[in-house]
């Protein structure tokens, strides 16, 4: 039998949210296809605001990858938009020529960026915002230009705005109404929004009617009704969305606003539905999330043949954070003959909120600065609670009982995730019925909490009040064994002068007499940095490869790197490195990320033959230690070189190797700003210049790219090396193990860290401590297992029966 | 009833050479065994292969009474050879004997 073809065109949120609604109904019940129109898969067009403000990536706001269309049976028809549809003959065509029949089809081809019909539209410099590819030009060309200027002080607008803003923009805002965001704020709202956005550095013009863009080959400026203008070399449009239906239209459908469609989102023409930002349902076309979601599920119901009543339209609330300025907005939100609002400003925090009530219930709700309290006025509005009972300043009143009433309170019909519909209920079953305890997990499986991401904090709640103790404790102690944090360990472990980790376990009541597997290593560290003298490091708390001296591989197998300062080798070395890796048949002999050369995959028992016949010491590639600096080739190769950066990279490595760090602790030298080593990703990274060397801290290129900020610059490379010691130690002492400098530097704020390190005495106590706690302790670990016959070598013995 | 097997005893090491919490791992037939001495001198023995990823179990971190694989953290019973909540799976377990200083596994 074969199955009836479902095309979907239109790759956005509405569309393949449905597709998944189908999935979770009846897999595999269709062959789909979906038409694409953009060069990426499906993604969370409510993040770009964040990809923009640079706190999240493209990858990050992808929602499904390609291998969810293959892994569930999907054809992608990628890059190449759908021209035109024909009901009759059951087809459509893509630009690309591409014709693909269907039994059944979604349109879901959301919306665009109304672009203001005035004279310059089409100018180099004018965009939308609306898609990734909008999203990137924009952060193009802020590097480029200096002005720009946002038409439109709507949600988009203010974002755009803001982004402009942070990548060093000077950006003005234009509005053609009184106030910003006139859909969902009340004037006096708007206006507080609009001086909380000033001090962010945005500027705004109000009451201006854009009337021609000008401009020769590029945008020059703006030209207002009033005939003033506006200088600015990137002009943003953000005056609202248009949908997209000029395909349905030029099929013969039905359309008004938006493509007409019925409860079950059919519209005029047979087997073709519409759903998503594109239709447009009993009068209402909607441009948030949740409503999308609810057609989607009413479509997905209707095509995998369950019972439904179908969509019954949706009331809107909008729950917003812009720019760091929460507010709230849902409802009827302008007074009437029959709408009278209550309203109060406190000015001591700069909050605003008004009620708006008809016949004793409320019927529209604006929150500024403080929406604490969404939630409770938002059930009285959804079900229409009657309130009068409650005199108005009980009403306005942070009635801190109820008004802080708990999500754990709530009824299970109540909407934790508004732009899901996932209700208290469905959560709470989730963590019940497949045992969740992270606030991932709740994401991963009920989708709670995946698009705008507002509601996480409830989420938390939720899992603390039907978990307990299994999630209470977690997020306070530095594992289950405790609830202490490490700062609360480190303390006692100097007031109490502990020096094993046994007393430690014991004396702060830890759970578990021995610990487990994250808290051993760690209270290793502390005690290694708090007692370098009495504490006796205790191997049997070292992480196996710390143990081991090589770092563990997936079948158990480890790798041999031996150190090579600054990158720089000898003929000799790498002959005998290829004499041993040819005698011990090493699987993969690699360049590894940090310019040191790699022997993967050697038996436990082969370690310490191999560290015999190479003679070479241990790269400390494998621990939470000072590891290899990277260096250019340097002035005394290059032509662009300042400085002896291979040089100073090597001093480094031998000043500070074998020194234990709460996580690996990289170092790079460049010789110049061509940073050809990437000093701006490294924990500690040294820029030449002309008249000495800048020093970057804090960098990081691993699992979360962090870029490294400027410390200061130094006209010797002895200030180089002492700060890098006074950092190493200053790290050592303040960071919870495991914790890169990136987020170390975050915690503490760089500008402290900062003023530690550039004041000259603190930064030589550090030095001082530093030299003194591993003293006669920064002993290459390779040639202490070579010499010591027995004991140590005990540990790469494996038993044959 | 049942039948009795009578088991090889295999030797690993001399106790006094096996770190207390630090793994030894001993093949046989080329089964991988993991023998462990708990800081109260017991001697245990499991499966050498963690049922996840076949992680070896013997370089793992020893605490109390479990293992905790060196790839993925799974908590691994030196009792009965369970693997602990929130994971499952489980490793066989064999008995040990310690005669004279010389540590022994039982297959």
């Amino acid at each position: 039998m074969t199955k009836e073809k479902l095309l979907l065109i239109g790759n956005g949120m509405a569309g393949v949210r449905t597709i998944e609604e189908m999935m979770e109904r009846s897999p595999r019940q269709y062959e789909i296809t979906i038409i694409g129109e953009e060069p990426y898969t499906n993604y969370n067009r409510i993040m770009l605001s964040n990809v923009l403000q640079k706190k999240m990536t493209v990858d990050e706001i992808i929602t499904n990858p390609l291998q969810w269309y293959e892994d569930n049976g999907i054809t992608l028809i990628h890059h190449d938009p759908a021209v035109q549809l024909d009901p009759q003959a059951k087809q459509v065509l893509t630009a690309g020529g591409q014709c693909i029949r269907y039994d059944k089809c979604i349109i879901a081809t959301g919306s665009r960026s109304f672009i203001l019909p005035v004279e310059g539209a089409e100018l180099a410099g004018v965009l939308g915002f609306r898609t990734i590819d909008d999203t990137l030009q924009m952060i193009e060309q802020a590097k480029r230009y200096k002005r720009a200027a946002v038409i439109g002080g709507g949600l988009l607008g203010l974002e755009a705005a803001k982004g402009l803003v942070d990548q060093g923009m000077d950006v003005t805002v234009v509005h053609l109404e009184k106030w910003l965001m006139e859909t969902q704020l009340n004037e006096p709202a708007g206006n507080l929004l609009k001086k909380d956005l000033e001090k962010q550095g945005i500027r705004f013009l109000m009451e201006k009617k854009t009337t021609r863009i000008l401009g020769t080959d590029r945008a020059e400026g703006l030209e207002f009704s009033d005939g003033s203008t506006l200088e600015a070399d990137l002009v943003i449009m953000a005056v609202g969305i248009r949908p997209v239906t000029g395909l349905a239209k030029d099929a013969g459908l039905c359309v008004e606003r938006g493509i007409v469609v019925d409860d079950f989102m059919a519209t005029s023409a047979a087997d073709v539905y519409a759903v998503g930002e594109c239709a447009q349902h009993n009068k209402m076309v909607y441009g948030l999330v949740a409503p999308l979601y609810e057609q989607g599920k009413a479509l997905a119901d209707r095509l995998t043949g369950r019972p439904t009543d179908g969509y019954k339209g949706s009331t809107v609330s909008t729950s917003l954070k812009v720019s760091g300025c929460d507010l709230f907005s849902a409802g009827i939100i302008r007074e009437s003959d029959d709408v009278k609002g209550i309203e109060a400003y406190n000015g001591l925090n700069n909050s605003y909120k008004k009620l708006f009530i008809r016949d004793r219930h409320i019927v529209g709700i604006v929150l500024y600065g403080d929406t604490s309290e969404e939630n409770r006025y938002y059930k009285m509005l959804r079900n229409e609670t009657d309130i009068s009972a409650l005199n108005p300043v009980t009403l306005l009143a942070s009635a801190d009982d109820e008004a802080s009433e708990s999500v754990a309170q709530w009824d299970d019909a109540d909407t934790v995730c508004g732009c899901n519909g996932v209700t208290k209920g469905t959560i709470v079953n989730a963590i019940h019925t497949q045992q969740l305890t992270s606030v991932a997990d709740v994401v991963r499986c009920t989708k709670a909490g995946n698009s705008c991401g507002k509601c996480k904090p409830m989420i938390g709640e939720l899992l603390t009040h039907v978990l307990g103790d299994k999630v209470t404790l977690a997020p306070t102690g530095i594992c289950g064994c405790t609830d202490l944090t490490r700062d609360d360990i480190v303390l006692q472990i100097h007031e109490k002068g502990l020096t094993t980790s046994k007393d430690v376990f014991r004396e702060l009541g830890f759970r578990n007499a021995e610990g487990c597997s994250k808290c051993r290593p760690a209270i290793n560290f502390y005690l290694n940095v708090t007692f370098p003298n009495e504490h006796q490091d205790e191997k049997e708390s070292r992480f196996v490869n710390e143990r081991m001296h090589g770092n563990i591989q997936k079948n158990g197998s480890f790798s041999v790197i031996p150190r090579m300062r600054g990158g720089q080798t000898t003929p000799q070395q790498l002959l005998k490195i290829a004499q041993v890796a040819e005698k011990y048949k090493v699987p993969l002999v690699k360049v590894t990320g940090s310019q040191r050369i790699g022997l993967y995959g050697v038996n436990k028992e082969d370690l310490p033959h191999i560290w015999e016949e190479l003679d070479m010491t241990s790269a400390s590639a494998y621990a939470k230690a000072v590891r290899s600096v990277k260096t250019c080739v340097g002035a005394n190769f290059c032509r662009f070189g300042t400085q002896d950066s291979m040089g100073l990279g090597i001093k480094l490595e031998e000043r500070y190797e074998y020194i234990d760090t709460p996580h690996k602790f990289k170092m790079g030298v460049s010789a110049c700003p061509r940073s050809c080593v990437e000093s701006g990703v490294k924990d500690f990274g040294v820029i030449g210049v002309e008249n000495g060397f800048q020093i970057y801290i804090g960098g990081n290129g691993g699992t979360e790219v962090k870029e490294s900020q400027l410390l200061t610059t130094v006209e010797t490379e002895q200030e180089v090396i002492d700060l890098c010691g006074a950092m190493l130690q200053y790290y050592r002492k303040t960071g919870n193990y495991a914790e890169r400098t990136a987020p170390w530097l975050e915690r503490l704020g760089f500008e402290h860290v900062k003023s530690v390190l550039l004041d000259p005495e603190q930064s030589r106590a550090l030095l001082a401590e530093l030299d003194a706690a591993v003293a006669g302790k920064r002993k290459d670990p390779w040639t202490e297992v070579r010499n010591n016959e027995h004991k140590e070598k005990e540990l790469y013995t494996v038993g044959r029966g | 009833m049942g039948t009795t097997q009578i088991k090889q005893k295999v030797f690993v090491a001399n106790f006094d050479q096996l770190p207390p919490r630090i793994g030894r791992e001993v093949v046989v037939e080329g089964r991988k065994i993991a023998v462990f001495r708990l800081s109260d001198d017991r001697v245990k023995a499991i499966g050498g292969v963690c049922p996840h990823k076949q992680g070896p179990l013997a370089e793992g971190i020893v605490a109390g009474e479990y293992v905790f694989c060196p790839l993925h953290e799974y908590k691994v019973s030196l009792i009965d050879g369970k693997v602990q909540e929130p994971d499952d799976g489980c490793v066989p377990t064999y008995d040990t004997l310690v005669e004279e200083n010389k540590v022994y596994v039982l297959v």
